[in-house]
């Protein structure tokens, strides 16, 4: 078998106590001697610092890059304005989703960040955009991510600048003469950035932002939890190539203009189906869950309309504890249109645990807007 | 003197019962504790069932019954504090158990043996 890839932070994550684990390839910070309750914590107090190198970053130029990437992405990219990033969606020709990615336009090119796992799936689907033209460019940087109510006045010691961006503006800064893309965004729902870095400089960064006594270093464990607790997906959960974006409430990121009636209407994998299902109104959605008690209800547990008998209406696609909420935490595929008080049960090992319809997110998101 | 099984339990006589519960390794292994599930008093249980769910931030694990015997008495504190595995596992016990055959905590580990295990 393969050794997994180490991230140009490795080391220092091993200094600082981390214990490493296997994830899409790679050996990344599972948790620091602090723990997962505490990172977590931590990363909604103050700032957390993670390590997301792993994710795939890509470059497209060429003409009419936005409109390209359109026919791969139902997302509304011809009207993103320089200096801004968006969340799309790679569909697949069934209506599934490959993945999910973020989108800025850096105004002579479009920077892609995706999911580790799909990287390589995701860069050799971007090439189908060859024959339109465009360049794929995939980017050797390492990439942290500062998130937390303190995360913007931390990285503004460094870089002044980035006070003034708002959330998800995408920009260029120099640092020490090295050139940082810095996002205002995140996927903890906290205020905070995603910082790309050349891989020479990524340990003097994220040092220098350590040095700050505000920041923790935070594994995957938080991350995980805390991007639950914003009810935000994740790939490979709430969404896959088996689930349509309706299904997974994505609808959103699939603006009118790309919808049926709209001025660029479909061409993209899937759109028939896709565009169907938001017309009509999906038959499944997601849902936010809280399991009475203390017992987490984790991905996989079924779920039932009656106390006892029937079969599943659905399962849990993450679940978990909530360190911020203080109580466990879910996000369910189940029919579309359940009324809030609709009674419902998890079966956890034999027995049928009442939980309750929960409107998503858990804990609000504090972005600056 | 306490003795100690593979699974990372600990064990305490306390008269004719054995008092079990995890060791300070394992509760570092599992992270922050957020629920646990323990048995009903007074059910028989076979060496090695699994009786006890132990739900941490990441992940559910089950620990199992040393020996076999009846359920005389569960940590209830525990459920309401599960977090106290994590600040003293040696406190933290579980729940006690009388083995049907006394001689059965016999031939666990002592802690120079289990220290060994762990490394």
């Amino acid at each position: 078998m393969a050794e997994n890839r180490r991230t140009t932070l490795y080391d220092l994550h091993l200094a600082r106590g981390a214990k490493m684990v296997p994830f899409a390839g790679w050996d990344m910070p599972v948790q620091y001697p602090m723990g997962v309750l505490n990172e977590h914590l931590h990363t909604r107090a103050k700032a957390g610092l993670f390590d997301v190198s792993h994710m795939g970053q890509v470059i497209l130029r060429g003409p009419e890059v936005a409109v390209a990437l359109e026919s791969l992405i139902p997302a509304d990219l011809a009207g993103l304005k320089p200096g801004r990033q968006r969340y799309g969606l790679f569909t697949a020709e069934n209506g599934g989703v490959l993945d999910d990615l973020m989108i800025a336009n850096k105004g002579d090119h479009l920077y892609l960040v995706v999911n580790a796992a799909n990287a390589e799936a995701d860069l050799a689907h971007l090439r189908q955009l060859e024959g339109k033209g465009i360049s794929v460019e995939p980017q050797d940087r390492a990439l942290l991510a500062l998130q937390g109510p303190e995360a913007a006045a931390v990285l503004a010691r460094l870089i002044p600048g980035v006070a003034e961006m708002t959330f998800m503006d995408s920009r260029d800064f120099d640092w020490q003469g090295v050139d940082l893309w810095i996002s205002r965004s995140g996927y903890t729902g906290e205020d905070g950035f995603e910082i790309s870095v050349p891989q020479a400089r990524a340990v003097a960064l994220a040092e220098a932002l350590l040095a700050n006594e505000a920041v923790a270093p935070i594994g995957l464990g938080a991350r995980d939890s805390l991007r639950l607790e914003a009810g935000m997906p994740l790939y490979g959960h709430e969404m896959d190539e088996m689930t349509s974006p309706a299904q997974a409430s994505l609808g959103w990121s699939i603006p009118k203009i790309r919808r049926l009636g709209g001025a660029r209407a479909g061409g993209f994998p899937g759109a028939e189906r896709v565009l169907a299902e938001l017309a009509a109104g999906a038959t499944r959605a997601r849902y936010g869950l809280r399991p009475e008690g203390r017992a987490p209800i984790r991905e996989g547990v079924e779920i039932f309309a009656e106390e006892t008998g029937g079969t599943a209406i659905g399962r849990v696609r993450s679940g978990g504890f909530g360190p911020s909420v203080g109580a466990p935490i879910a996000m369910a595929d189940l029919p579309a249109g359940l009324s809030p008080d609709t009674p419902l049960w998890a079966e956890l090992r034999g027995r049928r645990l009442p939980v309750a319809i929960t409107p998503l997110p858990f804990h609000t998101p504090a972005y600056k807007r | 003197m306490l003795k100690y099984t593979e699974d990372h339990e600990w064990l305490r006589a306390d008269g004719d019962e054995l008092v079990v519960g995890i060791t300070a390794h394992a509760s570092e292994q599992l992270g922050d504790v957020v629920f646990i599930e323990l048995p009903e008093v007074g059910r028989e249980v076979e060496a090695g069932e699994e009786i006890v769910v132990i739900e941490s931030v990441k992940a559910a694990s089950d620990i199992t019954a040393p020996v076999a015997g009846v359920i005389t008495a569960v940590n209830t504190a525990l459920a309401d504090a599960p977090g106290d595995v994590n600040a003293d596992a040696l406190a933290a016990w579980f729940f006690k158990i009388k083995p049907s055959d006394a001689a059965a905590v016999e031939g666990f580990m002592d802690e120079a043996a289990y220290s060994a295990l762990i490394g």
